[in-house]
């Protein structure tokens, strides 16, 4: 062993070395750790970028593009996509069965970038458009949905006993009832349109929501800091606030981004079994489902809607994996 | 190695790579197993007392592992002997030749440790079926009857067609004990087997352990947190702090004449039966994060004998006595001389007394 | 356990009678005499008013309507799709093909299902793992009148090996299309769920003590590993009928399915309101039969219910 100085070997006060042990044991905060593992996830990720793209392109697509939402121009009926710059790269060149569509009828000037419509109308407003107001309507409903869902769980969690009881045999009963046949009931008596869409919506979605909010007010319940606060004389309003929802934010934040591909999905269904929104309003589905009727002929009018749509849910979706990923606190590894 | 040794491990150094950096968990740790004899590791949670023992059956999870050094066993298959290093043999070997068969496992949470969708007598035939210690069904069962007899479990027929949770936790711990058993291992590796259980049936557990090495000879590693479970029943104590062994000994060694300031504080800290107790002793303070491991002895920190050197290197192991030796620079030539609590001392005299009479 | 099944029953039954109620409620509210036939003679009408008690008052219409259903399955008669047929036999003649699509649809689903969660979990983090997630995504994302769509296009009219419309002189064939666009779905939601059960049971305690036996890899995850994440995956059955149930209203629009699914359809577009209800109670009637299976299913399979605690 190599010679050691002599006062290295002097004893110490306790109180100079305490401090430095205390710094160095940091806990990792949750929210911090939840945002690091969600930026590992490339998938995620990615499809983050994508909904704000497809989200921004509903927002000023229809400002570019060159044409009015809803004019009908009879003689540009059907005509395939043709955009400026790429059309030279061999697609998206306005042609069909290899005859070029517009130059025969002479618009050589005219560009439809997605196409236009059985009416004449210009494809890459409509779906924009249609973006718009598809997403606007499941965040709606979402949105609702949340409200009603951890109202409803947080009253029949806190209060237990006979009002508890009495929620959940409604629930029960209600989600005996499959979601296709209470929105199809719904909006057949409230005709289709905008509002009972949104209603029949919210109507089936808040069921989950509310039960998982109520089995966390059950398990807190009982935890001793709530019974500590109750007896330092909080009210139960201000218990069940401040203690629970910080437990369940992020279960109730990848529940509404899973509800919103959801959604999406049930307003294009309707449209597509005709119960969808009225003109003039046309979402992706009232699209897809007009568009469906010419597949074989003219493809593009359900294509572009079609892949707006599907992009859209997937992108939604992935997030939503890939928070539920980040949120997941049990640890990997040893 | 050895000829009365069955396990030596040396030098052995194990840490994870993860987001925040490496994780050093074990931290340069040696020590041996004899044949037939009991060896306690005792550590807080963090010590890396259990990540010893997924490293011995190489059972760590690969996620960005670093193992270093090695661990021979002595390999006793079909009449031949050879060493072999657990550390660095396939995940292949070590399924068809090591775990379960030669070395075996008892977890701390008997509620979660069995299969709640298999019968009792087939999670103990598992192993024998796989490892093909028996020829037929026939005498899977019959030895099934006999482990459940050794562990002392009634109705053995009976209960071999029950399921996990037909039965309360010490029942359970000791079909855990029965299915290690099952092959008739050289080396059993109870990890904290009593933590999860009442009082009563933590002396049962103990007892049996104690039964079945002196009918069967198997070695032992008992890892534990509670210097007090093991005083009956190890033959040698290993004390691990930080992923470091600080102190290792016989038995009677650390306990009447502990020389670590650590080893001295986990002795303080078991609550005295008649409670004539002036004061309870604790060790403040949280084990240090190993991410970034302290410079020098890492107890230091919550010591109240720390000297300057604690802060600068790493004490090696000084010897006491052939079989004691304890890593703390206070056994230096050069260190002060410092004595262990008097309350300790006194105990300790207590507990002297109590064993001559 | 029995005590369970009874209870489960009770509460199914009370399900199917309030659904009863509302669809009667509903039926009030929906506009448009029921019988507008120029054809039919005033003594008939006058029969059919008696037998549906449509002059009645409030309750004795509601007795009639309950009386017909529960004795005859009688939900009136169609308005539109086939005027002055009864409904039942419109409807129950067609709810056979759809059964079997919707069931061919689940077992293909599920098995598939099955093969790549456990595909992603074993080998997960890996490419096969990444593969397999997204493909159950996209399974999940895409909606099922896509795929139908698809498939259709691509396997129907471009490479036609499939029949892209259902035919029954050949009903095993004909229903391959439908029965995959149908499956996507579920396919992709067993995929997912049971990966994340999988991997809970691969992480829980009792799977170590398994390895620490020097059981083999291949063991550890299918006897052990995947005999309990499915008892999970059950529990999804039930909402996946119910994707089942929507899907198919597309998927039998799509191949000219004569189901039921393309009759709620055609029903929604004619305004045909007793066809409606009718199919409205039947789904709800499969729905209610696949949950009360699931918990029977349930109980009989995870030991811990089965058989009572109590050594």
């Amino acid at each position: 062993m190599t010679e050691l100085k002599k006062d290295l070997f002097k004893r110490l006060e306790p109180k100079e070395y305490v401090t430095q042990e205390l710094i160095s044991n940091e806990d990792p905060k949750f929210f911090r750790d939840a945002y690091r593992r969600f930026k590992k996830n490339k998938g995620a990720h990615i499809a983050l970028f994508m909904i704000i793209g497809i989200l921004s392109l509903a927002a000023f697509g229809p400002l570019i593009g060159g044409h009015v939402y809803n004019e009908v121009t009879t003689q540009h009926i059907n005509l395939p996509p043709r955009v400026p710059f790429i059309e030279n790269l061999g697609i998206l060149n306005g042609m069909r069965d290899n005859v070029n569509i517009y130059l025969q009828k002479g618009f050589n000037d005219v560009y439809y970038w997605f196409g236009a419509d059985g009416l004449g109308r210009d494809l890459w407003v409509r779906v924009w458009m249609g973006t718009r107001i598809s997403f606007l309507v499941a965040f709606v409903a979402v949105l609702i949905d949340v409200i009603i869902g951890i109202s409803y769980g947080l009253v029949s969690g806190y209060f237990g006993g006979k009002v508890d009881m009495i929620m959940q045999r409604f629930v029960e009963i209600i989600s005996g009832i499959p979601n296709l046949v209470v929105v199809i009931l719904l909006v057949l008596i409230l005709k289709p349109g905008l509002q009972s869409i949104i209603f029949a919506l919210m109507i089936t979605g808040w069921i989950s929501m509310s039960r998982v909010v109520r089995s966390q007010v059950l398990k807190l319940k009982e935890l001793e800091f709530v019974l500590a606060a109750r007896t330092l004389g909080a009210t139960s309003f201000v218990i069940i606030l401040k203690e629970i929802l910080p437990n369940i934010v992020g279960q109730i934040i990848v529940m509404t981004m899973f509800s919103i591909p959801s959604a999406i999905f049930y307003e294009s269904f309707l449209a597509f079994v005709g119960l969808g929104l009225q003109p003039p309003l046309a979402s992706l589905g009232v699209l897809i489902s007009t568009g469906y009727q010419s597949l074989l002929i003219y493809p593009h009018m359900v294509i572009f809607p079609v892949t707006v749509l599907s992009l859209l849910m997937l992108s939604f979706n992935l997030v939503a994996d890939g928070l539920r990923d980040a949120f997941d606190p049990k640890m990997k590894g040893f | 190695m050895e000829e009365n040794r069955i396990l030596e491990v040396k030098n052995l150094q194990l840490s994870f790579q993860l987001d925040v950096g490496t994780n050093h968990v074990i931290r340069d740790i040696s020590f041996h197993l004899n044949k037939g004899e009991t060896l306690a590791i005792v550590g807080e949670s963090g010590s890396g007392k259990s990540v010893t023992t997924k490293a011995i059956l190489g059972l760590i999870d690969d996620n960005g592992a670093v193992e270093e050094g090695s661990i021979l066993f002595r390999l006793n298959k079909n009449g031949k002997e050879e060493i072999v290093d657990l550390l660095h043999s396939s995940k292949s070997f070590m399924q068809k030749n090591i775990r379960g068969s030669k070395i075996a496992i008892i977890f701390q949470d008997p509620m979660t440790s069995l299969d709640p969708t298999m019968t009792i007598g087939n999670q103990i035939m598992e192993s024998m079926l796989e490892h093909k210690l028996v020829k037929s069904k026939k005498e899977a069962i019959n030895r099934t009857r006999d482990l459940l007899n050794l562990v002392g479990i009634d109705h053995p027929d009976k209960r071999m067609k029950q399921y996990p949770h037909q039965l309360s936790g010490g029942m359970r711990q000791r079909i855990v004990i029965a299915i290690a058993l099952a092959c008739e291992p050289d080396l059993l590796i109870a990890d904290e087997p009593t933590t999860a259980l009442d009082v009563t049936i933590q002396s049962q557990i103990l007892e049996l352990i104690k039964d079945i090495q002196k009918k069967t000879g198997v070695a032992i590693i008992f890892i534990t947190h509670d210097l007090g479970v093991v005083a009956n029943v190890a033959d040698r104590v290993a004390v691990m702090y930080a992923g470091k062994i600080v102190e290792e000994g016989l038995a009677s060694e650390v306990y009447y004449d502990p020389r670590h300031p650590y080893t001295w504080g986990l002795l303080s800290s078991i609550p005295s039966l008649d409670g004539k107790e002036e004061e309870i002793l604790s060790i403040p303070g949280s084990p240090p994060n190993l991410i970034h491991p302290p410079k020098g002895d890492a107890f230091a920190y919550r010591s109240n004998y720390a000297l300057a050197i604690d802060f600068e290197e790493i004490p090696p192991m000084f010897k006491v006595s052939e079989t004691h030796f304890v890593a703390s620079w206070l056994l230096h030539p050069d260190a002060p001389k410092v004595e262990m609590p008097d309350v300790l001392k006194k105990r300790l005299k207590q507990y002297a007394h109590a064993k001559e009479v | 356990m029995f005590k369970y099944i009874t209870r489960r029953m009770f509460w199914s039954i009370v399900t199917l009678f309030t659904i009863l109620i509302l669809l009667f409620l509903l039926l009030q509210f929906l506009p448009g005499t029921p019988f507008n036939d120029e054809k039919l003679s005033e003594t008939s009408k006058a029969l059919l008013n008696a037998k549906y008690g449509l002059d009645q008052p409030f309750f004795s219409r509601f007795g009639i309507y309950m009386k017909n259903i529960l004795t005859e399955f009688d939900f009136g008669i169609s308005l539109s799709i086939q005027r002055n047929w009864m409904v039942k036999n419109i409807v129950l003649p067609r709810l056979g093909i759809s059964i079997r699509i919707g069931l061919q649809a689940l077992a293909l689903g599920t098995s598939m299902g099955i093969v790549l969660g456990v595909l992603s979990a074993s080998k997960k983090n890996t490419w096969v793992d990444t593969l397999a997630t997204l493909i159950a995504i996209i399974g999940v994302s895409i909606p099922s009148y896509v795929f139908a769509l698809l498939l259709s296009y691509v396997f129907g009219f471009r490479i036609p090996i499939f029949s892209i419309i259902f035919n029954f002189n050949d009903p095993i064939k004909s229903s391959i299309l439908p029965t995959i666009a149908l499956s996507m779905f579920v396919m992709a939601q067993v995929t997912r769920f049971l990966r994340t059960e999988l991997i809970e049971v691969l992480g829980s305690d009792y799977i170590r003590l398994v390895e620490a036996k020097g059981v083999s890899k291949f063991k550890v995850i299918y006897r052990h590993g995947l005999r309990n994440a499915l008892i999970s995956v059950i529990t999804i059955l039930g909402p996946l009928t119910v994707t089942l149930l929507t899907g198919s209203l597309v998927v039998e629009k799509v191949y000219a399915v004569p189901g039921i699914g393309s009759l709620l359809v055609n029903g929604i577009l004619t305004n045909d309101y007793n066809v409606i209800v009718m199919i409205a109670f039947v789904y709800s009637a499969l729905y209610i039969t696949m949950n009360l299976f699931v918990d029977i299913l349930y109980g009989i399979i995870d030991p811990r219910i089965r058989v009572a605690k109590g050594a």
